[in-house]
């Protein structure tokens, strides 16, 4: 049997998180969460969560990362937005959820060949490359990185969609294509420059 | 009128009827649509929720394109909408991010002074056009056709001010202009589980699940979707989605619906591109298309 502390100390907090999540994008009035559970209620994944929104909204602003960056509730957040439209404080409970994920890819901290974090690396790949998504070529890539296997149970519906004309062979791509590359460096060098 | 038309990646792959059928219903109710020259993927909720400064960058380069031509955009699919709209809000209110998209813009040759408005095509056909225009085009009524409406989450949540966020009825009235009958579907806004399905199965499909159940059980003989996601979900996983027995009924457009109605042919709207066929339906209804 294994005896584990269930409350959390004051002690286990990191303080830099908590600042960093109320000074982030979305973050302004985490401060003035009531702590009411609307997004809970509303939300349509909150029966699968480790932490319901509500009580993930309390553990970031209190400092306790490790259990909101290991939480699943991260990535069960589809951006459905109805708890941002609930929420009485207006706190912009699905852009902090973006927040969370992205900290959460920074830090390694979601389980190895987890298709979301590889279904982003691709979709930005292709986007830099071609301008568009070609969602065949992105499903396929993504699920040879993940799931072999699934891909081909997928196969049958694949061919389906093929035959009614709903999956390209052929990539879409934009005529600038230079223009891709020349707009995502100067991204990646402005955040660098201003550190963001 | 004329618009500047955003079709965006999925209405070019697994959408390609919405934008058969989008086309069709502005043609027959003359409205000019013009494809934004050498538009780009919006970033969409994989690249937001991920790389969101990115996501703005690229989104601000439609915008900044679309601006030349000093028109409204139409933009059809629901993230490529909410993308659109959240970059503009977000430009207006965080100084950093502006500066971002602004430095990424110029070394392109572009600006974005944020005065072009992005909509949705339910919005410019309710509001622009209107029922009455639309009732009195209408060639093959849908002899009350019964529409679960179904309009997900990004189309109405969190930024659109055409419709009520928790009750839109903007799909419903077009629809029922063109005959159809509406059915009590109050999941109309319950999300689909967007991309879910391919990286959480269980759970995507669970959601699926009761958003087909409840269709079925009051009534609905078809669904009509604004979202090439929803529409993807609701018709591919039919048999997935664990109802007993399990559950067959088409999921259109109501872009599909609607260019029926106004006398498209079914081969110009996508009709043959269904999974589950309407046919059988329009046969029972005695709804004779073309």
């Amino acid at each position: 049997m294994e005896l584990k502390r269930t409350v959390k100390f004051e002690a286990d907090r990191d303080p830099e998180f908590a600042r960093w999540i109320s000074h982030t994008v979305g973050g302004e009035r985490i401060r003035q969460c009531l702590q009411c559970g609307l997004c809970s209620g509303t939300c349509p994944l909150s029966l699968y969560m480790d932490y319901t929104p509500r009580r993930l909204m309390h553990l970031s602003r209190e400092g306790f990362k490790e259990e909101v960056l290991s939480s699943s509730s991260i990535w069960l957040c589809t951006a459905c937005y109805a708890c941002m439209v609930e929420c009485p404080k207006k706190i912009n409970v699905t852009h902090l959820m973006y927040a969370l994920k992205q900290r959460a890819i920074e830090e390694g901290f979601y389980p190895k060949r987890f298709p979301i974090p590889v279904m982003a690396q691709q979709f930005s790949r292709m986007v830099r490359r071609s301008g568009r998504i070609t969602e065949s070529w992105l499903i396929v890539r993504v699920f040879l990185r993940t799931a072999i296997l699934r891909l081909l149970g997928m196969s049958k519906l694949g061919l389906r969609l093929f035959l009614a004309g709903r999956m390209n062979v052929r990539k879409e791509r934009i005529e600038r294509r230079q223009e891709m590359v020349a707009l995502l460096d100067s991204v990646a060098a402005t955040r660098k420059e201003l550190a963001l | 009128m004329k618009y500047t038309y955003y079709p965006g990646c999925s209405l070019r792959g697994t959408g390609r009827a919405y934008e058969e059928s989008l086309l069709a219903v502005f043609r027959a109710l003359d409205i000019e649509l013009q494809e934004l020259e050498d538009w780009n993927c919006c970033g969409a909720t994989t690249y937001l929720s991920v790389d969101e400064l990115t996501s703005y960058a690229l989104a601000a380069r439609n915008l900044a394109l679309a601006e030349r031509e000093h028109r409204d955009v139409i933009a059809p699919c629901a993230a490529c909408y909410l993308v659109l709209n959240k970059t503009q809000r977000y430009m207006h209110d965080y100084p950093d991010i502006k500066l971002v998209v602004t430095r990424a813009l110029a070394a392109i040759g572009l600006t974005c002074e944020d005065n072009v408005r992005v909509r949705h095509p339910l919005d410019i056909l309710l509001h622009e056009v209107g029922l009455k225009a639309i009732a009195e085009k209408v060639k093959t009524p849908l002899k009350g056709l019964k529409v679960a409406p179904y309009y997900g989450c990004q189309i109405v949540r969190p930024y659109a001010t055409f419709d009520d966020q928790h009750n839109p009825t903007s799909m419903d009235r077009l629809l029922e202009a063109c005959g159809a009958k509406i059915v009590y579907y109050p999941l109309k806004t319950r999300c689909c589980g967007g991309s879910q399905k391919g990286t959480l199965p269980e759970i995507g499909l669970d959601l699926i699940h009761y958003l087909l159940s409840e269709a079925q059980k009051n009534g609905a003989e078809v669904i009509a979707t604004v979202c090439p996601l929803c529409q993807f979900n609701l018709e591919c996983f039919q048999k997935e989605a664990g109802n007993h027995p399990p559950i067959s009924m088409p999921v259109l457009y109501f872009t599909q619906l609607m260019a029926l109605a106004l006398g498209a042919s079914a081969n110009t709207i996508g009709l043959q591109r269904s999974l589950v066929p309407i046919a059988p339906v329009l046969a029972k209804k005695e709804i004779a298309y073309a």
